[in-house]
């Protein structure tokens, strides 16, 4: 029996350990598709293990391995990294299953170094979901970045290099550029790096350095795609659908906005920012993306280029409700982080399916869709009705706090986006499903449903959307230890 | 029992003769490979010679982190009037660093040279590859200005027979450049050990230190730091004094580009920073000093300029070459802030970058044997024939760019840290910027390797034999090892700075 630390360093690891196995049996398509599945089970099992303790009140830790005096890699389990890594290793799992699929389905080329650059991002998000410093955190979001870049540019086309151009040179470049020298900053104002409730800098730097520094992690963290750092995620829709499923809706992006409310919470303290005011600007510059971003994808009719500019909005929802400065914002934040996972690896899945069997990939090319594939188009639907807040589904919950909080706080500007960009979602979605189900076809079409696989795949996140929430308990639990309600 | 006795007696004076040792191995090992005929003996000779080297520094290294400092006296001739051998942690981590990283160059050599130089050349490759370390370990370990000089020169006139050997004509132009440089960068070097010997009498380091306090005030040695710094600056490729560096990389056999890259200037950098530091320390304050913000301003026009012009070459060898004129920037950058973190970043950086461009040059140097050529149009698709080579080129790179994890982000750690410190946060960002551009050349790379059709020539190229695999292999496993557990590098590193910054008072052994 494992004890608990070493278990959350096997956690940690065991995507790696895969990857040399995908490598090993790289010959052998149907072993090397087999370890990657048994790897995403038995991660969830630890995972879930992981969440027994920590529910349990003990909370695993590993390292603190030191690099150099002051530069440690740690680990240790947090609300909000548990649940993080709870989304991230259960769709993995249904993503496994889709992305087998959808490579063979489609013949893709080079497929053990899509499994290996896959399972290296996967290590990425378990190594970002339990780093228990800053340090630690922006290691495993650089390998996130690296090994994803061979996904993005796929296809090896002159359109996967520029768009695989864009994504590292906006994702490295913010990072680099801006995040890290807020980093070291912060390390040497604080004299710590490790995450603390209630944040390290109290008392350390002035209102203008703390304004300073908000502005560097904020505008650093390009994967949470803030305005104008955005351009790198429709760039990255290039890559094959699985990448921009559980990628580009889910870890990737997730792992942005996660960093994002780690460094409110944790770094700087929502108290500290109450008081100087240092973060107000960010609920200003959120709130215009979720709305400009809303607007350019109303304009577009490419699916997926569709969807890009849909996450780049809803990822702004969490900055924005993490900016709102109130515990029960906060929760907002977190379930929304859940809800969009679900739903937007959903609406994904239903582009990838589409694409794999009727091959179309423009919204104008979807009349009366929905009567061919019903099961695609129906989860579908269930993903849009989430992006838009509607219950029954995962979607109306992460809303529903957020405006809670913005309203008993009294952030009208919040309320004001929140109501808008509303509206919006439901004019860049409902008229997609209009088409698909109401318009007739203009040519007959001979397709049918997209391969079993994906069907499973999509049937299971779209019932996941609808169970978060009817079942939003472990997701609300979580959130609300992180603000410590 | 007597044996026992002798045998103790003979470890003991290796023991004690360590630091010319240094010097004198090398030196007869290079009569001796002068005198053979057949190159693979001349190589084999080499190699014994240069494995025993990384294990005399160490054990040297290993001497003065627990004695502090050691005082030799060549000939017994005492100090300061005989030449005194002086090695303290922070010579003693530089001639681990040439050690070493000749070793690497030498076991990666065999299969390069016989194909850049000619049969009956190879053994005077060799013996000029030994005379160059023996130059380079002398430098480094002598604790005298003039015999600095004549190690010097040993080394920069082996140096520029070396370039000479390369594979076509251009080779003896680049040489004939780097003669005519380093030339005038020795000869301001002694114009300046002249001034000062005029000054104190004295050529001896320590001696030197003590006895300039005596004429501080006087133009004389003002003049003398410039003659030195702008003559080191020279051999080092200080910007903009860095022309004679990139035709000199590119042109020179595989091998000597390996070799000379990651210890010739790091050397060069070494003793310019002895006499600021421990020399000149005293006697001048730096930190009011106007001449630091020179070296600030030319080590980020380094850093940026030499880093775009990388971006546009399409040479993949001249690239890495002026990139080493970038990171050349990165260690002055240190070296200039005066402070401890910045002193062992700089420090750090001289070994960082040593392995980093290393493992990257001899990529390149395989890719060279392979494809006859490293143009990056001619390298079109070479990451699906050289799998391995271009796997440890990216990966180098990624150290180069300075990602976490990598021994270049231990570099650019110290280097940020020390700017926050010393109240000049902006040179953090500058120093972020110009790694930016590492990301941009590497990039051009990936790109034309990865992302474009094999041509002919490609398809029939293959991965480089494994004796040249393990040395890469080994390099680029360092890149990440070390970046990842630094407490050694960064810990010597630190003790290196300290030796620095308090100057050369320390007691002698």
């Amino acid at each position: 029996m494992m004890t608990m630390d070493s278990l959350l360093l096997f956690t940690i690891l065991l995507p790696l350990l895969a990857a040399v196995g995908i490598l090993v049996f790289s010959r052998y398509p149907n072993m090397r598709e087999g370890i990657t599945i048994v790897t995403a089970i038995v991660l969830l099992f630890e995972v879930i293990n992981v969440y027994d303790y920590f529910q349990g009140g003990q909370v695993p830790a590993v390292g603190p391995f030191q690099v150099l005096p002051g530069l440690e890699i740690a680990f240790n389990v947090e609300p909000l990294g548990m649940l993080f890594a709870l989304i991230a290793s259960i769709l993995w799992i249904i993503n496994s299953i889709y992305s087998i699929g959808y490579m063979r389905g489609n013949n893709e080329p080079r497929q053990t170094q899509f499994y290996i650059c896959f399972a290296v991002s996967i290590f990425g998000v378990m190594g970002i979901a339990f780093s228990a410093n800053l340090f630690t955190l922006f290691l495993f979001y650089e390998v996130l970045t690296l090994a994803t870049y061979p996904l993005v540019t796929h296809k090896g086309n002159d359109d996967a290099k520029k768009g695989g151009r864009l994504y590292l040179l906006i994702l490295l470049g913010t990072s680099m550029l801006l995040l890290l020298p807020a980093i070291i900053w912060t390390g040497f104002l604080a004299g710590t790096m490790d995450f603390t409730a209630g944040g390290i800098l109290d008392g350390k730097a002035s209102s203008g350095v703390l304004l300073v520094l908000m502005l560097l992690f904020m505008f650093g963290i390009g994967k949470a795609a803030l305005m104008p750092f955005h351009f790198w995620l429709p760039a990255a829709m290039v890559a094959p659908t699985p990448v921009s499923a559980l990628l580009h809706a889910v870890a990737v992006v997730k792992a942005g906005v996660f960093t994002v409310v780690k460094v409110i919470v944790y770094v700087f303290g929502i108290d500290l920012l109450k008081e100087t005011g240092a973060g107000d600007w960010l609920l200003y510059a959120a709130g215009f993306t979720v709305i400009a971003a809303s607007l350019v994808a109303i304009r577009q009719d490419n699916i997926k280029k569709r969807l890009a500019y849909s996450t780049v909005s809803q990822l702004s929802y969490v900055v924005l409700a993490a900016a709102i400065l109130a515990p029960i914002s906060m929760i907002g934040a977190a379930m929304h982080i859940a809800a969009h996972a679900v739903s937007k690896i959903t609406l994904f899945f239903a582009a990838g399916s589409i694409y794999t069997a009727a091959h179309k990939t423009e919204v104008s090319q979807l009349n009366g869709i929905g009567w061919k594939m019903p099961i695609t188009m129906a989860a579908f639907a269930v993903g849009a009705l989430s992006m838009i807040g509607l219950p029954p589904t995962a979607g109306f919950l992460g809303k529903w706090f957020m405006l809670s909080g913005a309203v008993s706080t009294g952030q009208w500007f919040a309320v004001g986006v929140i109501v808008v960009s509303t509206m919006l979602n439901a004019g860049y979605f409902l008229p997609i499903l209009y088409r698909a189900f109401l318009m007739k076809p203009d040519v007959e079409g001979d397709h049918g449903e997209a391969p079993l696989g994906i069907l499973i795949a999509i049937s299971a996140t779209a019932i996941g959307t609808i169970l978060l929430f009817l079942f939003p308990g472990v997701a609300f639990d979580l959130a609300s230890k992180m603000v410590g309600l | 029992m007597s044996a026992d006795a002798s045998h103790a007696t003979a470890a003991f004076s290796v023991m004690e003769h360590l630091p010319i040792l240094l010097v004198a191995v090398p030196m007869i090992g290079a009569a001796v490979v002068a005198m053979t005929r057949n190159s693979n003996l001349a190589w084999f000779i080499s190699l014994v010679i240069s494995l025993a080297m990384p294990i005399l520094a160490g054990l040297l290294l290993h001497e003065v982190y627990k004695a502090g400092v050691i005082s030799y006296a060549l000939g017994g001739w005492e100090p300061p009037y005989g030449i005194e051998y002086r090695v303290d942690v922070a010579n003693a981590f530089v001639l681990l660093i040439v050690s070493v990283m000749a070793t690497f160059a030498l076991l990666y050599a065999k299969r390069v040279v016989e194909e850049d130089i000619a049969d009956h050349n190879r053994p005077w490759f060799y013996t000029m590859y030994l005379l160059c370390l023996c130059g380079l370990l002398g430098i480094a370990v002598t604790g005298d200005a003039f015999n600095a000089f004549v190690f010097l020169e040993v080394s920069s006139l082996s140096t520029y027979a070396m370039i000479a050997m390369g594979r076509d004509r251009r080779a003896l132009v680049a040489a004939y450049q780097y003669l005519v440089m380093g030339t005038i960068g020795a000869t301001l070097y002694v114009l300046g050990v002249g001034i000062l010997f005029a000054m104190t009498g004295t050529l001896n380091f320590a001696d030197m230190a003590e006895r300039l306090k005596d004429v501080e005030e006087t133009r004389p040695v003002f003049a003398a730091l410039a003659f030195i710094t702008v003559g080191l600056s020279l051999k080092i490729a200080l910007f903009p004094l860095h022309k004679w560096l990139p035709n000199a990389y590119a042109y020179a056999p595989s091998m000597a580009t390996v070799f000379l890259a990651s210890t010739a200037t790091k050397v060069a950098i070494y003793l310019l920073v002895r006499f600021i530091y421990s020399i000149y320390a005293p006697i001048v304050d730096f930190g009011s000093s106007s001449s630091v913000s020179v070296i600030v301003g030319l080590s980020l026009l380094a850093m940026f300029t030499a880093s775009f012009v990388a971006c546009t070459q399409k040479n993949v060898e001249r690239m890495l070459a002026f990139s080493s004129v970038a990171q050349i920037g990165y260690i002055t950058l240190g070296v200039s802030f005066g402070s401890k973190l910045g002193l062992t970043g700089g420090l750090v950086h001289l070994l960082n970058h040593a392995v980093m461009k290393g493992a990257l040059f001899m990529c390149t140097g395989a890719i060279m044997l392979r494809l006859g050529s490293v143009k990056l149009d001619d390298m079109a698709g070479i990451g699906r024939k050289m799998p391995i080579t271009m796997a440890l080129f990216v990966l180098a790179g990624l150290s180069l760019i300075g990602v976490p994890g990598t021994v270049g982000f231990v570099s650019k750690w110290y280097l940020a840290l020390a700017s926050f410190e010393a109240g000049h946060g902006w040179l953090a960002f500058a120093i972020m910027a110009s790694s930016l551009l590492a990301v941009v050349y590497i990039g051009r790379v990936v790109e034309v390797a990865y992302f474009r059709e094999p041509t002919m020539k490609v398809m029939m190229s293959k991965e480089p034999p494994v004796m040249m695999l393990v040395p890469m292999v080994l390099l680029v496993v360092a890149c990440f090892y070390f970046g990842i557990d630094a407490e050694y590098t960064a810990e010597t590193a630190e003790k290196a700075a300290d030796v620095f910054l308090t100057g050369m008072g320390g007691a002698a052994q």
